[in-house]
């Protein structure tokens, strides 16, 4: 099954996997490296505040749009969960059988 | 936006100190004192942010499953695959990586696309900052290195809440760390013995964590502008740009609009 090789390691490739490591740990840092050295105004902190829900509404919103009636379907199906009981476990549980069952069916 | 050392005219964090020695923990755990509870980071929030996020912890176990039979197949070795995963730590940009990988090795696309993918997780650091502002920088960057987009959204969640659990990102990354690790091997060693994702709805996780994550952060009317201008901004650069800018812009155009609507 793990066939010959599996534990090699090229040099180039650690390499060019470690520059990934480097720039990725930049960009997970570099958000609140920058905060610390800028004077927030209260305007500032309210374009901060609404970054949230609109990151989140950035990453779903040509992933649902590039889905069809099964994705939609199921994404409802998560939202109304969601509202009734606040669990995050419950809502996954949900959208994600809602999504196999639209997708047997449509 | 000035910077602290070379403009002093804005008064703010000395109004801030001074708001906070006159009312001395006194609002600590009042929903009213949303963004000045005390903040903690102890074992219990580390704990707390671990068990929360081993559910969504293994979904994302799915989408390590497929990236280590993704890098299996474009000639990584499982050695090399989890060292990826246990260094880079960054699903979208590690999946796209794997994709681009050709003989002789296009480096410089590689960690720039890496790059273009993952500045997104700035934007998300920032959106933490009030709460990991008031850690030291040990345990906030180091916090931070563990972020992915999954535990970002679980741990936002529960700051926004009030809980003041400066160590639940810890937690979370820890938990979600493990899953991606461990299902990395799974994928690369199991190789093509699991058929396509889609069959069991695992693509399905990472959407339904992230409507799931909107309901909880609607905040009523006064969301839908910034929120529709993200929609918009969004859509029309997925269409027009390559990769994942359509983040970044849409997270900075609705950021944009607030500040201006702010002024008037």
């Amino acid at each position: 099954m793990v066939g010959e090789g599996a534990f090699a390691l090229d040099p180039l490739v650690v390499g060019v996997i470690l520059a990934m490591t480097l720039v990725t740990a930049l960009t997970k840092v570099g958000g609140l490296w920058l905060l610390r050295r800028i004077e927030v105004s209260e305007r500032l902190e309210a374009g901060l505040s609404v970054l949230p829900g609109a990151i989140v509404i950035a990453i779903l919103a040509p992933e649902l749009a590039t889905g069809g009636p099964a994705e939609w379907s199921a994404a409802g199906i998560v939202v109304l969960v969601m509202w009734r009981t606040e669990s995050i476990l419950l809502s996954l549980c949900g959208g994600v059988g809602a999504v196999v069952l639209f997708r047997a069916v449509g | 936006m000035t910077r602290t050392d070379g403009d002093d005219t804005d008064p703010s964090p000395g109004a801030h100190a001074d708001r906070a020695s006159d009312e001395p923990a006194a609002d600590s755990g009042s929903p009213v004192a949303d963004d000045r509870e005390a903040i903690t980071f102890d074992r219990a929030g580390v704990r707390a942010g671990f068990l929360t996020c081993v559910p969504v912890a293994l979904g994302v176990g799915g989408y390590g499953v497929a990236f280590g039979m993704l890098a299996r197949r474009a000639g990584l070795s499982v050695a090399e695959a989890t060292l990826m995963s246990a260094t880079v730590l960054a699903g979208a940009a590690q999946i796209v990586a794997v994709e681009l990988w050709a003989e002789p090795l296009p480096v410089a696309t590689i960690v720039l696309t890496t790059l273009a993918i993952n500045l997104r997780y700035s934007l998300m650091g920032a959106a933490l900052g009030p709460w990991l502002e008031r850690l030291s920088p040990l345990r906030s960057y180091g916090s931070l290195l563990l972020m992915a987009d999954e535990n970002w959204a679980l741990t936002m969640r529960d700051l926004k809440s009030g809980s003041g659990r400066g160590a639940f990102l810890l937690g979370t990354g820890i938990a979600i760390w493990c899953f991606w690790v461990a299902s990395t091997i799974v994928g690369a060693a199991a190789g093509g013995a699991i058929g396509d994702p889609a069959q069991y709805g695992i693509d399905f996780v990472l959407a339904a964590v992230f409507v799931a994550l909107a309901v909880d952060l609607w905040e009523g009317y006064s969301t839908l502008v910034p929120w529709l201008v993200s929609l918009a901004t969004a859509v029309t650069a997925a269409e027009l740009l390559p990769g994942r800018w359509y983040i970044l812009l849409g997270g900075l155009a609705a950021a944009a609009v607030e500040v201006v609507r702010h002024g008037r």
